[in-house]
């Protein structure tokens, strides 16, 4: 199993590097350097030296690939700014802060939100995704999905719109946004949670369901059946550990990513956490800081990818590794 | 008349619609497969309500220019010409007879007081924005980019998606390998992300050759497809995984190695037998994937890297309500326009995509 795991960890190394390569092109080779600089020194009566001045503040003066001057690989764009992100090395900002400081810092917010709103999200999902399996071919369960598709018909937008206005501004049970830390930071959370777990009710709950439907279909629920087990018994003590490798599993590749915290759940509450980071960076134009992200991304997405590999042959012995 | 590009598209996939709606009705098969799709009144309505949309759509999809002026407009302008001219100056509510914000006024005595002044034309069903514009006409307007980024997307994304995945499929070896790595790699940096620095970047292009577009119509227009083509050229990587497998199923069936004793050779055979056969497959994917660009049109114009803001689309009208449902007193009609005209889609496109898969997945019973 530890040599399944190493072959794969080599595996990530290219695919990265693939990545590297394709937003260095996108944000180079596509846009020089001098044009990343005007178009942050804005206004058209922008100077040569101006221009200039700004590549050398910022570490962009220099060859995209190699350097002849110097004859060196490591004295260029490519591997002070593209390389440089497989050691955590973000660099600075365009904006001139550093970014691996502005991650430490913003990472915990994004948590704060993001793990209350996968675990709730998930216990509602599964409670109501059974209960729609247990009560299958009735008008109970036939509603639920006609439930599920309206409610997976809304855009995100309108749920946190909507949760902002009724929650916040008719009922003023909680603030419309804002973060602390802390335990006084609660009041801050429960509406982003609430809002992020309604939202995905829909889609969730319909597809939990057809796991669980799945199950139930299986012999050795029959021969449960045939037992004289009750139907409760059945749902609780075979269906659901079954229908449970498939959800656990679906969840796991998204664990490391909950770092990066929501772009809008985070930009619309306020929260100061990586979500917002990545949004903020994208409408001003922050290159530096989109590449870092994409980059983080990727490698957060390989490892939830090598996590449910892990998960699969520890939930199911039956599976070979080769 | 002026034909824009997305506008060829859209008639492109006009006639490639029809072309297969033909080709359907010839084989009985494909006919009670259909048939089976809009067996339940529930989807009969889905399918009524999906063509009312994609008729608007056509209609918005014809452009000429205005007499005297530059204005780019469309069939659906001048079919919506009351709505369209009765532009107002501000916000007003729904039916209203007088405009929402009130204005200082001095009388005759020089005193000062405030009125609300009456409406151009009264009676918007839905309002009116900031700018004076009534929002049902917004959001009819709307429904064009909506369906442009449903349709295209895929349109652009399947070409990528069938060609990479049968070939990988079939032929194996290393051609299975590099494409392999080419849509794990594309598909490893989160999509959002990956969208948001494409069209960064392509934007920084267009901001520097501005000049080429005579119109405003036709510049907006340039963003709305390079905002399809990112998403399609982003977005073929999972329906290539699931074609790649079915491939690698296909590819030992007896009536493969049939052909292949026959002496057929191996691009024929792909074109022949292999990509037909994963048509279902390519069928379900596209109706699934309607609904889901939809919704995420409106998100990325939040995150700023939509559609053009001067276009009418459902994510810029939410997009400029927010800061209005934090105004006092509130002003919420003009989301509910968007809301009421996104949601009707949304929910046709699943309830047919519902339709669809039960009658075309051989996994479904």
């Amino acid at each position: 199993m530890w040599y399944y795991i190493a072959r794969r960890i080599l595996y990530a190394i290219p695919i990265l590097l693939g990545v590297n390569i394709l937003t260095f092109v996108l944000f180079f080779v596509v846009n020089t350097p001098d044009e990343i600089a005007s178009i942050h020194l804005g206004s058209k009566h922008v100077t040569k030296q101006q221009i200039a001045d700004w590549k050398q503040a910022h570490g962009y003066a220099l060859p995209l690939f190699y350097n002849a001057e110097k004859s060196s690989i490591t004295q260029t764009i490519f591997w002070q700014k593209s390389i440089k992100l497989f050691l955590f090395d973000f660099g600075v900002a365009d904006n001139g802060r550093d970014i691996s400081q502005a991650i430490t810092e913003r990472y915990a917010p994004s948590l704060a939100i993001a793990i209350p709103a996968l675990v709730f999200g998930l216990l509602i999902n599964i409670i109501v995704a059974m209960g729609m399996a247990f009560f299958r071919g009735t008008y109970l369960d036939a509603w639920g999905v006609v439930l599920c598709v309206i409610l997976m018909s809304i855009s995100m937008l309108f749920y946190i719109v909507g949760g902002q206005f009724l929650v916040a501004r008719i009922l003023k049970w909680v603030p419309v946004s804002g973060y602390a830390d802390g335990m006084i930071g609660i009041k801050f959370i429960i509406l982003p949670v609430m809002v992020s777990v309604i939202g995905g009710i829909g889609s969730g709950a319909r597809w939990y369901r057809s796991f669980f439907l799945e199950e139930i279909n299986k012999d050795y629920v029959r021969t449960a059946r045939a037992k004289g087990l009750s139907e409760a018994s059945i749902l609780f003590k075979h269906v659901l550990r079954n229908a449970l490798i498939p959800i656990l599993t679906g969840v796991v590749v998204l664990l490391p990513l909950l770092f990066m915290g929501s772009l809008l759940t985070e930009s619309f509450f306020a929260i100061p956490g990586l979500g917002s980071y990545t949004i903020d960076a994208i409408r001003s134009q922050d290159f530096a800081i989109v590449r870092a992200m994409v980059f983080l991304g990727s490698i957060l997405y390989i490892l939830g990818l090598l996590l449910t590999d892990i998960t699969y042959i520890m939930a199911d012995p039956r599976i070979e590794l080769n | 008349m002026i034909i824009l590009w997305t506008d060829a598209l859209i008639l492109l996939l006009l006639f490639i619609l029809i072309w297969m709606l033909v080709q359907a009705a010839r084989r009985p098969y494909l006919r009670q497969q259909w048939q089976k799709t809009y067996a339940h009144p529930t989807r009969k309505l889905a399918l009524i309500i999906l063509l009312c949309y994609a008729s608007i759509g056509l209609l918005d999809s014809i452009h000429y220019k205005q007499h005297n002026s530059n204005n780019v407009v469309s069939v659906l302008d001048y079919l919506l010409t009351p709505i369209a001219n009765s532009v107002e100056t501000s916000y007003s509510a729904q039916f209203a007879q007088h405009l929402f914000t009130k204005q200082l006024r001095k009388d005759q005595d020089g005193n000062i007081s405030w009125f609300a002044p009456k409406l151009k034309s009264p009676d918007h069903v839905f309002g009116t924005d900031k700018v004076g514009i009534d929002v049902l006409y917004a959001s009819i307007k709307s429904i064009r980019t909506g369906l442009i980024i449903g349709l295209l997307t895929t349109f652009i994304s399947l070409p990528f998606a069938i060609f990479f995945g049968a070939i990988a499929g079939y032929y194996r070896g290393w051609v299975d390998d590099l494409i392999q790595y080419l849509y794990t790699t594309l598909s490893s940096v989160p999509g959002v992300l990956l969208i948001a620095a494409a069209i960064l970047t392509v934007d920084a292009v267009v901001q520097r050759h501005q000049a080429i577009f005579e119109l405003m119509a036709q510049r907006t227009d340039m963003r709305l497809l390079i905002l399809c083509s990112v998403l399609g050229l982003t977005s073929w990587t999972s329906l290539c995984r699931i074609l790649r497998g079915e491939t690698l199923k296909l590819r030992e069936q007896e009536f493969v190695l049939a052909s292949k004793v026959l002496g057929t050779n191996n691009l024929q055979i792909i074109y022949k037998h292999i990509v037909p056969n994963l048509f279902n497959i390519i069928l379900i994917s596209i109706v699934l994937d309607f609904s889901g660009l939809v919704l995420a049109e409106a998100v990325l114009s939040y995150v700023g890297v939509g559609v053009d803001p001067a276009m009418f689309s459902w994510g810029n009208m939410i997009n400029s309500a927010r800061l209005e449902m934090g105004r006092e007193p509130v002003i919420w009609w003009s989301l509910t326009g968007a809301f009421v005209l996104m949601f009707t889609l949304v929910l046709a496109a699943n309830i047919f995509a519902d339709g669809v898969r039960d009658a075309f997945d051989p996994k479904v019973v």
